[in-house]
């Protein structure tokens, strides 16, 4: 009798009273989690207050005043960072698309090409961004072409940031464009498709699809890497916390900096959870045949 | 037997060998039109290798390929062109993934045939139609069962119109009960006039449906024959014992 209605929408009573159970089991843990995660932050803090040194170190590193001061400053140099961040993601994507294209050209002319982008990769991957932005920012204007004129040290950042990345990248798109399932390729050459074709309309969507997880991780990393360029003079977030740093003798403008930058990338770590969870979910439910 | 029509597919000694590994050893193979081949032979004996040499998807080691007296082992052919004219299936993982079930079959239509939108999408729903999945047709392949996702394979192969369709062991992969509903599709084709050869386990159906079955073992043909002659006199020991060892399989399952 109470089967029945529980398969009409009604659940038994045994159904209710082990819903009930867990409900309490799981209100209880929730409060159980949430008390000693105040209890933790508590300790935490008043070790950190206790400190020595907390004194002093709260005035160089966390003073408001200070804060309020450089904000706008180091708000300012986020724009540029910004901008930096956009011209190398769209660089790098472009740029690491094509490497990963040229090396998936299985013809023996091109072989040349082949072996070259994997120079390229393997010297990019290897070599320390740093080394990567003080090489074409201080080389780069040093060959004295005078028909570049003087490039402006965002413009030399952006492009080591692209090389650097497009290696990286060029590696992620070639793993996933392994990674789509080769009767795909085949079904799509029978249907009369070029190899273009196939790469375009086939090959590359799905393989955009299996690597937009780690796409999005190396955006994140970029995120943080613009603040780099400062090492080239271009006053972006952190140079600007710099000069506001010497300024007013203290530390909080670095503060400033590095919490707008977290700030920058929680939407897009978000993001990559969530699509990360979306795919592995598909990926479980997809049975093909 | 019938008369014969023009002959669509013509294989002369063909050889296919990977690195040192001979695979195929001299195949001649002949397809009239309106006729469905099957090719049979146990797993390894070079059924794909050749299916995959006729649709230029291998290059060839020796021999020649005639498709409608065209020399389709010449090198200086344009491929994507042959390839518009044969249509192949197989096992499994023939759907785009990533695409819905009307935009696999418009895909090529637009894109190889230069259809428009409008007049693809038309020509899908209607195949679709005739193989009862046009309520399907957004659906994406995962949504699909097996069966349905080869029909649907194969119609998209279909509705290029192919000269010859070859068709790679398409119901192997497929749970038993819908092996059937693959092989109805096979046999109206076939009353439509498509010229099929067909790698295939279903000796029932390639004993009812098929005009021509080739025995394959080690790359070569060991014997070959009208559908009825060949299952009912079999001839060579080999050929004897496959398809007993196959029936016996069948009879297990
Ligand atoms: N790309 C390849 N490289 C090397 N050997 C291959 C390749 N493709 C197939 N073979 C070999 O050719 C033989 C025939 O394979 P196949 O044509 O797939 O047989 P069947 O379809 O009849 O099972 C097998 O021994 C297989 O290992
Ligand atoms: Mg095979």
């Amino acid at each position: 009798m109470s089967n029945t209605k529980a398969r009409q929408g009604q659940p038994s009573e045994i159904e209710l009273n082990r819903r009930a159970f867990r409900k309490s089991r799981k209100q209880k843990s929730t409060l159980v989690a949430v008390l000693s995660t105040i209890g933790f932050a508590i300790v935490a803090w008043l070790s950190l207050v206790n400190t020595p040194g907390w004194d002093r170190v709260q005035q160089s590193f966390f003073d408001y005043d200070t804060a309020v001061k450089a904000l706008p400053h180091v708000l300012d140099g986020l724009l540029l960072n910004l901008r930096v961040l956009f011209f190398s993601a769209i660089g790098v994507l472009v740029f690491g698309l094509a490497l990963a294209l040229l090396r998936t050209l299985r013809a023996p002319i091109f072989t040349p090409i082949r072996l070259l982008v994997r120079g390229y990769v393997d010297l990019f991957r290897g070599l320390p961004l740093i080394i990567v932005l003080y090489l074409v920012g201080f080389g780069i204007p040093g060959l004295r072409l005078e028909f570049l004129g003087r490039i402006p040290a965002e413009v030399l950042g952006t492009t080591a940031l692209i090389l650097t990345y497009s290696a990286y990248v060029a590696e992620v798109f070639r793993a996933g464009i392994e990674a789509v399932h080769p009767s795909q390729r085949l079904a799509a050459r029978s249907l009369g498709l070029t190899y273009a074709q196939s790469m375009r309309l086939v090959v590359l969507p799905q393989a955009f699809r299996k690597v937009a997880p780690p796409l999005m991780n190396d955006f994140v990393s970029l995120q943080k890497d613009v603040g780099l360029i400062s090492v080239l003079g271009a006053v972006d977030a952190v140079r600007g916390a710099q000069i506001e740093v010497a300024h007013f003798a203290n530390f909080t403008p670095y503060v400033i900096a590095g919490l707008l930058f977290v700030l920058l990338a929680i939407p897009t770590v978000r993001l990559a959870d969530y699509v990360t969870g979306r795919l592995a979910k598909r990926e479980q439910a997809g049975g093909v045949l | 037997m019938s008369e014969l029509g023009p002959m669509i597919l013509n294989v002369k000694g063909l050889h296919k060998s990977f690195e040192d590994k001979d695979v195929l050893k001299g195949i001649d193979l002949e397809l009239y039109r309106g006729q469905i081949v099957a090719l049979i032979g146990s797993s390894g004996s070079g059924k794909s290798t050749l299916l995959r040499c006729v649709n230029l998807l291998e290059e060839i080691s020796d021999g020649q390929i005639f498709l409608n007296d065209e020399d389709i082992s010449e090198p200086t052919i344009n491929q994507d062109e042959v390839r518009r004219q044969i249509g192949l299936v197989f096992q499994a993982y023939n759907l785009f993934a990533h695409l819905s079930i009307e935009e696999n079959i418009t895909l090529a239509l637009r894109h190889v045939k230069g259809l428009s939108t409008a007049e693809a999408k038309a020509k899908a729903l209607a195949l679709l139609d005739r193989i009862g999945l046009a309520d399907k047709a957004d659906e994406y392949p995962d949504k699909l069962s097996g069966g349905q996702q080869q029909r649907t394979a194969i119609m998209r192969a279909v509705a290029l119109e192919p000269t010859l369709l070859l068709l790679d062991e398409v119901t192997s992969a497929l749970d038993p009960e819908l092996v059937g509903e693959v092989l109805e599709l096979i046999r109206d084709l076939k009353a439509g006039g498509t010229s099929i050869l067909m790698a295939t386990h279903e000796l029932t159906f390639a004993r009812d449906v098929a005009d021509w079955v080739v025995f394959l073992d080690g790359g070569v043909i060991i014997e070959e024959g009208p559908a009825k002659e060949f299952f009912g006199n079999p001839q060579n020991p080999r050929t004897i014992e496959f398809l007993q060892r196959l029936r016996r399989r069948a009879g297990d399952a």
